[in-house]
């Protein structure tokens, strides 16, 4: 029994004997979103083992994620290119973002399950003894042998109840582990002291047990489900610029962002977003879409200030920090928002309306069952064990499983088609909702503006005309066309503000502002180069499933009223809110709060953030800012938006579900509760009556 | 009924053994990615009887 007398929890965290393991190399967490079978993990692992100066990698499947044991030094540069060069799609991960891949709180959890489930078994085998007629001697000995068991496992299992219970009480609150932790609380006192004096009443540690064992089950499911989408969550933050090339004279060196100081020149390659506030040493082109959510490209010149989290187009920039890491205004934001997010913790679950409900009802009952019986018999003792009896054969077995059961299964499913529900509530939430706010850029649609098809000579045309010149538009043409092989064109010229022009082939050609917007003239004729935002994909599903399931959907814009409506007009969605500062959009959103209506809010950019944390629940594209992704409930990893109708569909399912089964838990109780007050619960009953709900309700949870 | 004297304590110790070889587990982390586990057990090239390794690398070998 050395396993029970050394606490079980400690010994189930092992992480510091890992630790001390690897102390000898270095730890490298690389993701692998592209594995899905044990070929892969075969391939990673062997490229791996072949890999000079690795000594040991583990695949986790699971998490689609690598951990590398490196000698110090080598750095994550010559794995990465092994699976490179192997066919695997890797990235390097910034450990100290993640949750060092340990799932403490989990285990701590399963190894109190084992303990109360061991308990429970062993306990009932000795309970059909009892029950099957023992008597005297041998009922005594049973009955101290399940104390030996019991007391101890539920002294150790039975922990988180009474944690929470004695947290709550202190609070001045009743949550549902009040009335678990006192029917537990109870039946152990009064069995032990049957125990000792053995007057002849019923022992109560079986049923106290299989509470324990089922309750612990629920809140494993419910931790479960949360910790994978959380781990997923980490893990896209650590997958956000961990590093920045920093210039020190003419070398060029690699930090980690935490350790840039005010003063550092930083190298910021085309398409990069810049990791802290500075200054730019040399003109350039930002896209600042990310915080403003306008689409056009600004220029800025040599001197002008760069926001933390505005993207680098065209050319590389350098960069002179002039706050750390952690002061730049987007940390500042996201702190903020932290803020906010705490506000809307308070909205209470659909368990927790229950438990307020429910136990002043179950205490009550207790009560009168004990008054009720000692003034009609004056037998303290049986009383006792009545009131008892009532607090176990209610208590909220199947209640704790209830909601548990459904979220984990839907949260799951919801999981594996790309949606993340970060926060508990998310789910009940979402299934309250009846009006969606979509933000247009970098929501609706995605990456860089795109130009139509173009011929391989009118894009090598247009791109050696669109490098000559400075112009934003010029610019994002030529960033457009990255990847294409410019033509020869000669004798270029640009008249400011027209546009450009050369000679190709012998013949004129030109890149110039038209009628039609920009235009390129290429042997006489004329070719449009409208810069359309591209939809996601499903973005026209989504708006149109959306629509016809009822909900009112609205489209929200930084950008220019004609570019937001022509896109809404696209999508078929009638009410736009364009030119919207970010204080306009939370505004807009407390408004409609306060109206009475559910907001859905899907954004994804810092000028979104306010709404986001503001709104009655809110979703963000896994490509958001990690201040939007930090104030959203929820992330979208896959990059289709139908996941956000189906998203709506699945929690309103959900919640139907969680209400059948808390009719389940009811309508047992309803006829548990009669017998229980007229004293003819046994030990036995509550312990069928237990298993069965619990049974019934997962059951009801998990099919589709 | 003398025979309970034996056949309790042999019934706990053992249900005490299986507590201890779930918490065995637990210790060694084999609950950390049922997932990829479920799909190792197809790969069949850990450890051969001529004692060379020609899979994967593991974490757990010392270093």
């Amino acid at each position: 029994m050395t396993a029970l007398a050394a606490c079980p929890a400690c010994t189930a965290a092992p992480s510091a004997a890992q630790t001390a393991r690897d102390a000898s190399g270095e730890v490298l967490h690389l993701s692998l979103p592209g594995i899905s079978c044990a070929a892969c993990i075969a391939g990673v692992e062997g490229t791996l083992a072949g890999v000079p100066g690795v000594r040991a990698a583990r695949v986790n499947l699971g998490r689609r994620r690598v951990r590398v044991v490196t000698e110090p030094g080598t750095g994550a540069a010559p794995a990465l290119a092994a699976l490179e060069t192997a066919g695997f799609e890797a990235h390097e991960l910034d450990t100290s973002a993640l949750d060092s891949g340990n799932d403490d709180p989990g285990r701590a959890l399963l190894a109190r399950i084992a303990v109360a489930g061991f308990a429970m078994m062993n306990v009932m085998a000795l309970s059909v003894a009892v029950w099957s007629g023992a008597t005297a001697a041998t009922e005594a000995m049973f009955h101290w042998i399940s104390a030996a068991i019991a007391l101890p496992a539920l002294a150790f299992a039975a922990v988180p109840f009474f944690a929470s219970a004695v947290s709550a009480l202190r609070a001045g609150r009743v949550n549902m582990d009040v009335p678990i932790a006192l029917a537990i609380f109870l039946a152990s006192v009064t069995s032990l002291h049957e125990t000792v004096y053995g007057a002849g009443a019923d022992t109560w540690f079986d049923a106290a047990l299989s509470l324990t064992f089922f309750l612990l089950a629920g809140r494993y499911l419910d931790h479960r489900a949360r910790a994978t989408a959380r781990s997923a969550a980490a893990e896209l933050t650590a997958l956000e610029m961990p590093r920045a090339t920093l210039l020190d004279g003419a070398a060029r060196r690699t930090v980690a962002v935490a350790d840039i100081v005010p003063g550092d020149r930083i190298a910021l390659s085309a398409g990069a977003r810049a990791p802290v506030d500075g200054v730019a040493e040399d003109g350039g082109v930002l896209d600042r879409s990310a915080l403003t959510g306008e689409s056009a490209l600004v220029r800025i010149a040599a001197g002008e200030p760069v926001c933390a989290g505005e993207t680098v187009m065209d050319a590389p920039l350098t960069l002179r920090a002039t706050a750390r890491a952690e002061d730049s205004a987007l940390r500042r934001l996201a702190a903020l928002v932290e803020v906010a997010e705490t506000g809307r913790h308070r909205y209470s679950g659909i368990a927790d309306r229950a438990a307020r409900l429910y136990a002043p009802l179950v205490h009550g009952l207790a009560a009168i069952a004990f008054a009720g019986w000692y003034t009609a018999t004056g037998d303290v003792h049986l009383a006792i064990g009545i009131a008892t009896a009532v607090l176990i054969i209610t208590c909220p077995c199947a209640l704790g499983l209830a909601v548990p059961a459904v979220t984990a299964s839907v949260t799951g499913r919801l999981f594996r088609s790309g949606v993340l529900l970060k926060s508990e509530t998310a789910l009940e939430r979402l299934a309250d909702v009846d009006c969606i706010l979509l933000d247009k850029t970098g929501t609706l649609t995605q990456g860089t503006p795109q130009l139509p098809e173009l011929s391989d000579d009118a894009a090598g045309v247009a791109l050696a005309l669109a490098r000559a010149s400075d112009h934003p538009v010029s610019r994002a043409i030529a960033a457009a066309l990255e990847g294409r092989a410019a033509a020869d064109v000669t004798h270029i010229g640009e008249v400011p503000g027209e546009g450009v022009s050369g000679q190709w082939r012998g013949a004129p050609v030109s890149l110039a502002r038209g009628p039609l917007g920009t235009e390129l003239a290429l042997h006489g004729h004329i070719t449009p180069l409208p810069m359309t935002e591209t939809l996601r994909p499903g973005a026209e599903a989504m708006a149109a499933a959306l629509i016809a399931a009822g909900y009112e959907v609205r489209m929200l814009s930084g950008d220019r009223p004609e570019a937001a409506g022509a896109l809404a007009r696209r999508l078929g969605i009638t009410r736009v809110h364009a030119a919207m500062r970010p204080e306009d959009k939370a505004a807009l959103v407390e408004e409609l709060g306060a109206a009475g209506r559910r907001v859905l809010m899907v954004g994804d950019g810092l000028n979104d953030t306010a709404a986001l944390a503001a709104a009655h629940v809110s979703l963000a594209p896994a490509s958001a800012l990690d201040a939007a992704r930090v104030a959203s409930d929820g992330l979208l990893l896959a990059s289709d938006l139908t996941t956000i109708p189906q998203t709506l569909r699945a929690s309103r399912g959900a919640l139907r579900r969680i209400r059948q089964n808390l009719g389940i838990a009811a309508g047992y109780n309803a006829i548990a509760i009669p017998i229980a007050l007229v004293g003819l619960a046994s030990p036995l009953a509550a312990a069928l009556a237990m298993s069965l709900s619990s049974v019934t309700v997962v059951m009801n949870a998990v099919r589709r | 009924m003398n025979i309970l004297i034996v056949l309790i304590p042999v019934s706990v110790c053992l249900g005490a053994l299986g507590l201890v070889a779930c918490i065995w587990t637990l210790r060694h982390g084999q609950y950390e990615d049922l997932e990829g586990d479920a799909a190792r057990v197809l790969l069949d090239d850990d450890d051969r009887p001529d004692g060379k390794r020609h899979g994967p690398a593991q974490t757990s070998k010392p270093d």
